[in-house]
């Protein structure tokens, strides 16, 4: 040891970087650990049965580029006296982002209002598969303000809200199938039929709490994706109901022929028409969606709702009819999923079980949860980051030109976004846009912090 | 009545892989009271580990002598799945402790998928199958119904299956309740701030919870890579939600519930594909799950829940 | 408060004109019977008071009434209109109906009711223990929310608040000055737009009033609502009920601070292990021994703050602190009892030995007087405080083993000799006494012997602690 005058930094810096040498050596070791049997050894099937194959070369740069990553994380982030995340931190907080709801709102409605022409004008070669990507956006933006009524305001956690949008998308499809409906005729059916699949599904279940909701309301999903991939003479079972009716614009069809809309407006026919007529339908459906939501949050139900989130007890003591608040939450929350699913059968064309699995359920609450719980706007944002991110990931192609010819980023596509999904999480668990709006100013609108909003844990 | 023994003995078989996971989850939603949705894909993760030790040192170190063989690949699925276990925990759940509670539900949904992609990308997606490895079994009675004879068999595999179950669980139990770690898992269940205050390290002790977790469906892994001869990436899902099943329907929080109610569930799914129809089998399990809840909301063998006002 | 005259019970004002009544009400959780055979009356326009001890069965009761327990038996009835509606009771209880509503007044039997009805139609509002906000939304809305109902109808279910009808921007409107009225009374009005989590303790039990009196109910439940206020919000609750009562509102609430108590109730129940145990105007109770004694012979509960009861409590210890000497001299053992309580305070109240003898069960065999090595100290016994020794004394009960050879039937009528049935075997009496007159000890007399616990005794140290700080 030298001086102890001179020395008292000293250590601290050098146990600074033995610490973070240990602590890299140690996240190293680990994923030699987990990564032995994974990215070590590969078992694939031979003529013969299995066969192994080594790759220490990919687990060996997986291990240094953990220690090298964490290595660099522990000296400028983690450990470092001054992170070099610091002004970014800074630079983040000092934005209100809940400030910026808005604003951000009113650009993000202006440009989804104005977004087929900005992708036809200024993506001319790529406009088809921008737009189908919008649409797809805006699917899940729909669908997760549906299920935001469900969890976000009433605090009950729905697993199963797939179910609602397979019984909105097979309506139509069975509807069109069977009795000819049409896309504008079979929309409020099927809405309704998910409304009262809802009521059906709430009125045994909702007196279960918190967890047991959840894993009931699973099981329901699952239950009803089942029944469709078994009951082959009614849903057609895993081959689907194809064939189903794109919409129409009063009667005009998006087709070549002499009737259709081009022909009809005297214009060139162009695929790109029926996109366009797609989005602003989900684009409709979406804002008639968050319109209703809002203005239900403001009516004695909305605040039922979340006083129902709040405090199940409380709300019985003044007299609410805390069964019936939750089932017109899981009602509506429902009969928005079976219009965003009559709208994925007609957009599809085509529909089978395969599109209702859990997994999409556990996409649309992680959109929800991600947002925030009951932000509107939050769902917007998350919707795509989420949604429009991962299938950005089919753009990469250049990325095979760096790993190999073998390197398909798609394949990867769900990696990531779970992995987004952890990271976000453990960033902002109480999602992005947290803070609560009251309902009802007396003097002065003052947001409400997210620490005190309860999630409706069902006590 | 032959058929139903057959059917009662493969009920069991198919239950106790149940249990095991189920176990898994009713510890950690008994201690940190969330649904680990990721155990499932640990479980997946256990029987892949399982699988490559198992080729490992049959075709590397040319290992014959099936018992050892089993008794290494157990040991080493346990202590490499456990790491996982282990790791989920340390990464996905512990900085959100506290915090939010749905946060940590959505965190597992991700670690879920984040397990079942990375096996997928570094596994592929096609099954592997594995030849059966332990075969034979002793004839328990002979008789007749209208398709012509039948035998009720209960094979090697079974035994050993339903045997290693009913060892785990007295030595598990043993552990919950006559250990200090166990003390601690019990304190921390009760109330983790006042354990903590009382020197407990509960960080540790939720982080042992994980690691029992994960060994047991390690356990589980192989005895169904063994039982079955077909594992895929996807195994994880579908067991995970009928283990998780199990464990509500026993009574979350209550071991003896999650092997009563994985049990239940593995007769309900036997049963039911032997009488009724195989498609409706996950239907049954289902419904029986949302009636027992319906009419006995804490479960089987659980506390009932006193609304306190 | 000062017209009910103390000792016409028969002619009380909440006998004549009540707004509940409840009736033979039993609550069994398993095998604990939290509440048993409780009847009562609670006057329309009084303030009512139910207390006891600790465990006494007061929130219990609470949540029969408001519907959040099914009570195991009895009736509980709410009266909207004057009078006792005997016939109207009586053919809606022969109905199997749950309630019947007429202009001239209308019955409810809240036993059958789900607990939300009981508010929204019977209109009994009621508050917590611990206190259940709406934390997340702000002042105004938690009072909102609470109009619910007229809300509700106003928005036609809903349907007609999507599209904005005329009629629910008024009754809107109107909501939003109620709360507003409840908010000035409650002296919340400034923090209106604040989420209610984070106002100050004293503030939210203040809120959670208003928040129940936006329901407009008759009868209001307060589930101690005094708890952790300090004086001066004390005070200022004090001065809330009485508003809410001359606005026309019963109420009935569970209280510990007998400060509140004694200051605003017209009528006090009190409860001990479930039982009623005294009911009348605050005067009639203050001076009961059989409530003293409830307060007194309960260890852990030494709470009491009115220096009436005070005082009463510390000339029973007095008495108490020399029993033996004066009942040896004294054989006679049926005078002894009645002279010893009557001598401080000659009230009416105390009650003679005599009419002891009609209790269910067997009493016990007692001696003239204690053996020659001197009485036992029974006060080791946990449960028995000084003022059961002294009964027991007039009994003839002086030894740990003679209680020991009770049997049920004894251990019956003392129970009910002293006033507290069920608590002899609750608290185990017998076998507390078997252990100590084999000259073994219990946790209990261990921590008596050191001096934690006062008895009866004037040669310990803490023997006169229990008068002074009880």
């Amino acid at each position: 040891m030298a001086t102890s005058t001179s020395s008292l930094p000293a250590p601290a810096r050098s146990s600074s970087l033995a610490d973070s040498l240990r602590d890299a050596g140690t996240a190293a070791l680990l994923v030699l650990v987990l990564g032995f049997f994974f990215l070590g050894v590969r078992t694939d099937i031979a003529p013969g049965g299995l066969t192994l194959t080594f790759r220490w070369g990919l687990l060996i740069s997986a291990v240094a580029v953990v220690f090298a990553g964490r290595l660099a994380l522990n000296l400028f982030v983690f450990k470092a006296k001054q992170p070099v995340t610091g002004r970014m931190a800074g630079i983040l907080e000092g934005t209100d982002l809940s400030g910026l709801g808005k604003w951000l709102s009113r650009i993000l409605l202006a440009f989804a209002i104005v977004l087929p022409f900005f992708f036809t004008v200024f993506f001319p070669d790529r406009d088809r598969q921008y737009i189908d990507l919008a649409i797809l956006i805006m699917t899940y933006i729909m669908l997760g303000w549906g299920l935001n009524i469900v969890v976000g305001l009433a605090g009950l956690l729905d697993l199963g809200y797939v179910a609602f949008y397979a019984v909105g998308a097979y309506s139509f499809a069975l509807l069109a199938q069977n009795f000819g409906f049409g896309f504008w005729m079979a929309l409020p059916l099927a809405g309704l039929l998910a409304a009262f699949w809802g009521v059906i599904l709430g009125f045994p279940v909702l007196r279960l709490r918190g967890d047991y909701l959840a894993i009931v309301t699973l099981a329901f999903g699952e239950i009803v994706r089942i029944v469709l991939l078994n009951w082959y003479q009614f849903t057609g079972g895993p081959d689907g109901i194809s064939g189903i009716p794109r919409p129409t614009l009063l009667g005009l069809e998006f087709s070549r022929g002499d009737d259709g809309f081009a022909a009809f407006f005297g214009l060139q026919y162009d695929s790109i028409h029926r996109y366009i007529y797609l989005y602003y339908i989900i684009f409709i459906l979406a804002i008639i969606t968050n319109v209703v939501t809002m203005r239900l949050r403001r009516l004695p139900i909305g605040r039922a709702w979340e006083a129902l989130r709040e405090d199940e007890i409380a709300c019985r003591s003044l007299g609410i009819n805390t069964t019936n608040t939750k089932l017109t939450a899981f009602a509506i929350g429902a009969m928005f999923g079976g219009f965003a699913g009559s709208f994925f059968a007609t957009r599809q064309g085509f529909i089978s079980p395969e599109s209702f699995t859990f997994l999409e359920s556990a996409i649309i609450l992680a959109i929800v949860v991600l947002g925030g719980l009951g932000s509107q706007i939050g769902v917007v944002i998350a919707s795509v980051v989420m949604i429009g991110g991962i299938e950005m990931l089919r753009n990469l192609g250049f990325l095979s030109q760096i790993f190999g010819p073998g390197f398909d980023p798609t394949q990867y596509r769900m990696l990531i976004f779970g992995l987004a999904m952890v990271m976000i999480m453990v960033w902002k668990p109480r999602g992005l846009i947290s803070t609560r709006e009251p309902t009802v100013v007396l003097k002065e609108k003052k947001r409400i912090g997210a620490d005190m909003v309860a999630q409706g844990e069902g006590h | 009545m032959e058929y139903f023994i057959q059917q009662l003995i493969n009920g069991l078989t198919l239950g106790s892989i149940y249990g095991l996971i189920a176990i898994g989850y009713t510890m950690v939603y008994g201690i940190i009271g969330m649904i680990n949705f990721a155990h499932g894909d640990i479980f997946m993760i256990g029987a892949f580990i399982a699988l490559a030790v198992f080729l490992i040192l049959t075709s590397v170190f040319g290992f014959a002598f099936l018992p050892l063989v089993l008794l290494i690949v157990l040991i080493v699925a346990m202590l490499f799945t456990s790491a996982w276990g282990w790791t989920v925990e340390r990464l996905a759940y512990r900085p959100l402790r506290g915090s939010f509670r749905l946060a940590p539900l959505i965190t597992a949904i991700g670690m879920s998928i984040v397990l079942q992609n990375f096996v997928q990308v570094t596994q592929g997606a096609r099954v592997k199958p594995l030849p059966p490895q332990i075969q034979g079994g002793v004839t328990l009675m002979e008789g007749m119904n209208e398709n012509g004879p039948i035998v009720v068999q209960l094979s090697y595999m079974q035994m050993i299956i339903i045997l290693s179950t009913v060892v785990l669980m007295a030595g598990f139990t043993l552990l919950i309740s006559r250990t200090a770690l166990g003390r601690a898992q019990r304190a921390c269940e009760q109330d983790r701030k006042m354990a903590a205050l009382l020197g407990v390290n509960v960080d540790r002790t939720i982080s042992l919870t994980f690691v029992m977790g994960a060994a047991l469906a390690a356990v589980a892994g192989l005895m169904f890579l063994l039982l079955y001869g077909v594992i895929d990436f996807y195994i994880g899902f579908l067991a995970g939600v009928k283990a998780f099943t199990a464990a509500v329907l026993g009574g979350i929080g209550s071991l003896p519930g999650a092997m009563l109610g994985g049990l239940l569930i593995g007769l309900i799914e036997v049963f039911w594909s032997g009488y009724f129809t195989v498609e409706y089998k996950d239907v049954a399990a289902f419904s029986i799950l949302a009636i027992v809840l319906i009419f006995l909301p804490s479960g089987l063998l659980g506390k009932p829940e006193v609304e306190k006002v | 408060m000062e017209q009910t005259t103390p000792a016409a019970s028969a002619g009380n004002r909440w006998d004549v004109d009540p707004v509940l009544t409840v009736e033979h009400l039993t609550m069994r959780f398993g095998g604990l019977v939290a509440v048993n055979d409780l009847s009562f009356n609670v006057g329309r326009g009084d303030i009512t008071a139910l207390i006891g001890p600790n465990g006494a069965g007061k929130t219990t009761v609470f949540n029969c009434v408001t519907g959040f327990y099914k009570p195991t038996e009895g009736r509980i009835v709410m009266r909207h209109g004057p009078g006792l509606q005997a016939e109207a009771v009586d053919a809606v209880t022969a109905s199997g109906l749950r309630y019947r509503s007429m202009p001239e007044g209308s019955v409810f039997l809240l036993e059958r009711m789900p607990d939300f009805e009981i508010s929204q139609i019977a209109k009994v509002a009621r508050t917590f223990q611990n206190i259940r906000l709406f934390g997340g939304m702000t002042v105004l809305e938690n009072l909102m929310v609470a109009q619910h109902n007229a809300l509700m109808r106003a928005s036609a279910y809903t349907v007609g608040g999507i599209f904005g009808i005329p009629g629910f921007k008024n009754a809107e409107k109107a909501a939003i000055d109620k709360a507003r009225y409840w908010l000035e009374h409650v002296n919340l009005i400034e923090r209106a737009d604040d989420p209610a989590a984070d106002l100050p303790y004293g503030a939210q039990r203040r809120l959670e009033i208003a928040r129940a009196m936006c329901t407009d109910p008759q009868l209001l439940c307060l589930d101690e609502p005094a708890a952790g206020l300090n004086p001066r919000e004390s005070a200022e609750l004090n001065r809330i009920l009485q508003f809410i009562r001359q606005e026309g509102t019963s109420i009935l609430l569970i209280e510990h601070d007998m400060g509140v108590v004694m200051e605003i109730s017209d009528h006090i129940i009190v409860l001990d292990y479930g039982v009623k145990i005294s009911d009348g105007a605050a005067d009639e109770v203050r001076t009961d021994p059989k409530v003293i004694a409830a307060y007194l012979g309960v260890d852990d509960e030494a709470e009491i703050d009115v220096p009436e009861i005070k005082q009463d409590v510390e000339e029973v210890v007095h008495v108490a602190a020399a029993p033996a000497a004066a009942a040896t001299r004294k054989p006679a053992r049926k005078k002894a009892a009645p002279k010893a309580k009557a001598a401080p305070k000659a009230k009416a109240a105390a009650r003679p030995a005599d009419d002891a003898g009609g209790h269910a069960g067997t009493r016990p065999a007692g001696l003239e007087a204690p053996r020659a090595a001197g009485a036992d100290n029974l006060t080791l016994i946990k449960g028995v405080g000084p003022a059961s020794e002294k009964k027991l004394n007039a009994l003839g009960i002086w030894h740990f083993d003679q209680l020991a050879a009770w049997k049920k039937k004894e251990v019956e009528w003392v129970g009910a000799y002293l006033a507290f049935p069920g608590r002899i075997e609750r608290e185990e009496w017998v076998k507390q006494a078997r252990t100590l007159a084999k000259g073994g000890k219990t946790a209990f007399s261990k921590r008596v012997a050191k001096g934690e616990v006062p008895t009866s005794r004037a040669s310990k140290p803490a023997a006169r602690g229990k008068g002074g700080k009880a």
